[in-house]
């Protein structure tokens, strides 16, 4: 067999693995794959302007897609300038391959020109990394690592390529199947353990299913509808579960948590079977754990059984594919036979119960003449778009009020960073959502905070054609940190206030792009209209209310049902 | 609650730092660690002594096993187990305190490995009680230094068929 560069194999890894797009930013310690990429043309490259927004576009790209999305930046600064985005990938569980360059083996070690121990750095937050020393090594890595990236359940992967590897030169065996003796993840479930769960779910009259992330990784939305459906059990979803069931359903009760609706946090307070389906019990959906759903006994479904018994003590632990563990719930529901107005009665009662508590405190807002309010921007997005927008967030108080106000109905329609809760994530995010779906409309909610710390990449937008929508919410503050502020230190804004914020509607036209701007209530419509039907990239900018805050909040520490509401 | 957990990973460069790093960033104890090579030199093995609630414990097995270098997770202080420890302790031996060192090494069945006009090296094996017991013993004639290997351990096979 003819020998092959490592530089080559790694393009014709990518090729076997089906990606289509990578996104970068290059060096002199990646040079050699960038050549090897060019020659061979047939990888699309996007050209960032920071290798963070490299990080985040490949995560958007993979959230959007549900393929893994993949990355490359040059040794020293390019592969710290992605940490961040490895970070928040690594949090959301979020598949994707992040290639770097590094100094030859020789002189590792050496502090050497663009020298970082990239490997060392990142093993805490990706899910595995490598560094390849030896070019015989690199079909078997490529292999694993996107193998590991995107089963069971998936991370960041990170493959550290020193120059001498790139162009040192071995026999490419690529292998067809893979198959590693220490990582081996569950999918099926126990059918113990199923039955264990459907005999608690028979005799429970005040059900909820809290559902996670983990239901739009696996694909699991239908099986989730269905199960939902046959049983009449309402269903709550954590921010990274919205679009996991649809927000429009009767039996949504919308998102749980810090900044959930009023009924999801009553009914996980007042339940007496909670089913946890691929989701962690962060500690934003908790509360105080000492106060959370004290009269319920737990069902907990999970691919990675470290997510189980982590916060709470869990009554049934079922670790599996999620998919695989509803579809298996369904049958065990089918094979009972009992009849859908049988579920129905049985839980009628706490429906009812539910019901009370959504028209009691709804998800609301005050109207101030002459002001914008943030929520209304949200609600007229949500309008406008029909609800058919892949939607991507920055972080704070536009992250909240976009899962509060707008519905999603559909899954890997809300991309936005929960875990790590990243500023600078969305619009990059966007980006690379926008390339794996080039005619979906992409909006990213943006802060006038957020939208700063990855503004370059407009110029990567321009550059590719990409249509991506921002609005802006523009409160001149770090408006999420404010409130906090408002709330708990006696209203003293420290460092929270920007005194100076570019003009976005300039900043616009100065990439090329197209600049609009509302600052009262009547022109929102017309903004809107305007940035949405407008050709190519646009900034909306909205000036909200100023000291608008987001209800309803459980203060840090405090228990779920002890809410702030508007 | 003390326990001895066995573990088996692949022999990478990365995989120690990976263990050691996960229980500093989950801020999880560890008493000691004992590495070293196995008959299958693709493997190495660890010996690791921590401490922790059930829950705590619980996730410690889980968090490595989750690792993608872990091969095998062994609590082997859930049943019956032998475990032992070595350590060398240099100890002043003046010549007023020559026989009693003798005497204490007798007893718990230690090894003088080397001697020098003014101390003597011991080599001390057993469970860690009865390093404690002879370190204790030791102390006040003055100990010179001392170095340990950690705990290893192995489940007992079971002894009726
Ligand atoms: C400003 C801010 C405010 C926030 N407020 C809230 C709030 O009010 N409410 C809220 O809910 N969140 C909130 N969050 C987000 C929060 O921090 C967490 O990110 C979120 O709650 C975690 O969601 P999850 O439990 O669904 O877990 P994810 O992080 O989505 O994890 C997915 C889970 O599913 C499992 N899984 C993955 N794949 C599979 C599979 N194939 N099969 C089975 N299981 C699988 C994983 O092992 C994991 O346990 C906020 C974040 C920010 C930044
Ligand atoms: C990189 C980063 N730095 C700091 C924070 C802390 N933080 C969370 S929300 C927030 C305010 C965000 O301001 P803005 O983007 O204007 O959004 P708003 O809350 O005003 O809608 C800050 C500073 C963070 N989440 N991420
Ligand atoms: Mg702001």
């Amino acid at each position: 067999m003819a020998k092959m560069a490592g530089k080559q194999m790694v393009v014709e890894a990518l090729k076997r693995e089906g990606v289509d797009v990578i996104f970068g930013f290059p060096g002199g310690a990646i040079i050699d794959v960038y050549d090897t990429l060019e020659k061979d043309g047939t990888i699309k490259h996007v050209l960032v302007r920071h290798e963070q927004g490299a990080a985040h576009a490949a995560d958007g790209y993979a959230r959007a897609s549900g393929k893994v999305g993949v990355c490359i930046a040059t040794s020293g600064p390019g592969a710290t300038n992605t940490v961040t985005g490895i970070a928040t990938a690594n949090m959301d569980s979020v598949p994707m391959v992040v290639f770097t360059g590094q100094v030859p083996t020789a002189l590792i070690g050496n502090d050497a020109f663009q020298e970082v121990d990239i490997v060392g750095i990142t093993r805490p937050c990706t899910k595995h990394n490598y560094l390849v020393k030896d070019v015989k090594d690199l079909p078997q890595v490529l292999k694993e690592a996107f193998y590991v990236a995107r089963s069971g359940r998936p991370g960041p992967v990170l493959i550290d390529l020193p120059k001498d590897v790139q162009n040192g030169k071995a026999e490419f065996n690529y292998p067809q199947e893979i198959k590693l003796r220490s990582y081996n993840p569950v999918i099926e479930p126990h059918g113990k353990q199923i039955e264990r769960a459907y005999r608690l779910i028979e005799k429970a009259k005040r059900p909820v299913i809290y559902a996670g992330g983990g239901i739009i990784i696996s694909d699991a939305y239908k099986e989730l509808r269905a199960l939902a459906k046959a049983m009449y059990i309402p269903v709550t979803m954590t921010l990274m579960g919205l679009g996991g069931f649809p927000g429009t359903h009767e039996l949504s009760l919308g998102m749980l948590g810090m900044h959930g609706t009023y009924s999801a946090n009553m009914a996980m307070a007042n339940s007496d079977l909670i089913i946890a389906i691929g989701a962690r019990f962060d500690d934003r959906v908790t509360g105080k754990i000492e106060a959370f759903a004290p009269l319920a006994k737990i069902i907990h479904l999970d691919i990675d059984p470290t997510s189980i018994q982590k916060n709470v003590k869990v009554d049934v632990p079922i670790v599996g594919d999620c998919k695989r563990v509803l579809k298996k719930l369904l049958d065990a529901v089918k094979d009972a036979g009992r009849p859908a107005e049988a579920w129905r009665d049985q839980h009628q009662a706490w429906l009812q119960q539910l019901d009370a508590w959504k028209k009691r405190h709804p998800l609301t807002y005050k109207e101030e003449p002459g002001v914008i309010k943030p929520q209304n921007v949200i609600e007229k997005l949500y309008e406008m778009t029909k609800g058919r927008a892949i939607i991507t967030t920055e972080v704070g108080q536009n992250q909240m009020w976009t899962a509060q106000f707008y519905k999603f109905d559909e899954p890997r329609t809300l991309l936005t960073s929960g875990g790590l809760g990243t500023m600078g994530y969305g619009f990059p995010a966007a980006i690379g959502a926008q390339m794996a779906f080039p005619d979906k409309l992409v909006v990213d909610v943006a802060g006038d905070g957020s939208i700063q710390m990855n503004i370059q990449e407009m110029a990567t937008a321009m550059e590719q054609r990409l249509p991506v929508k921002i609005v802006i919410l523009n409160n001149q503050f770090l408006g999420m940190v404010r409130q906090w502020q408002e709330l708990f230190y006696d209203r003293r804004y420290a460092a929270t206030e920007f005194e100076m914020t570019p003009d976005f509607v300039k900043l616009a036209e100065a990439y090329g792009a197209k600049g609009f701007r509302a600052t009262k209530p009547e022109e929102v419509d017309d903004v809107l209209s305007k940035g949405l039907e407008a050709e190519g990239l646009a900034i909306m900018e909205f000036a909200i209310a100023r000291e608008e805050g987001v209800f309803p909040m459980v203060p840090a520490g405090k228990a779920t049902t002890e809410m702030l509401l508007v | 609650m003390k326990h001895t957990l066995s573990v088996s990973v692949e022999n990478t460069p990365g995989a120690l730092s990976r263990i050691t790093g996960l229980f500093s960033g989950r801020a999880f104890n560890i008493e000691s660690l004992n590495v070293a090579a196995t008959l299958d030199p693709t493997l190495s093995h660890i010996t690791l002594v921590t401490r922790g609630d059930e829950f705590i414990i619980e996730q410690i097995i889980k968090q490595l096993r989750r690792l993608v270098d872990v091969f095998k997770v062994v609590d082997v202080s859930e049943g019956e187990f032998v475990e032992r420890e070595m350590s060398l302790i240099k100890v002043r031996a003046e010549e007023e305190s020559r026989a009693e060192i003798l005497r204490i090494c007798d007893i718990f069945r230690c090894k003088v490995v080397d001697v020098s006009p003014k101390s003597y090296t011991l080599e001390v094996t057993g469970p860690e009680s009865k390093l404690k017991a002879v370190i204790e013993l030791l102390r006040p004639i003055g100990i010179k230094e001392i170095t340990r290997t950690g705990t290893i351990a192995m489940m007992r096979e079971r002894k009726t068929v």
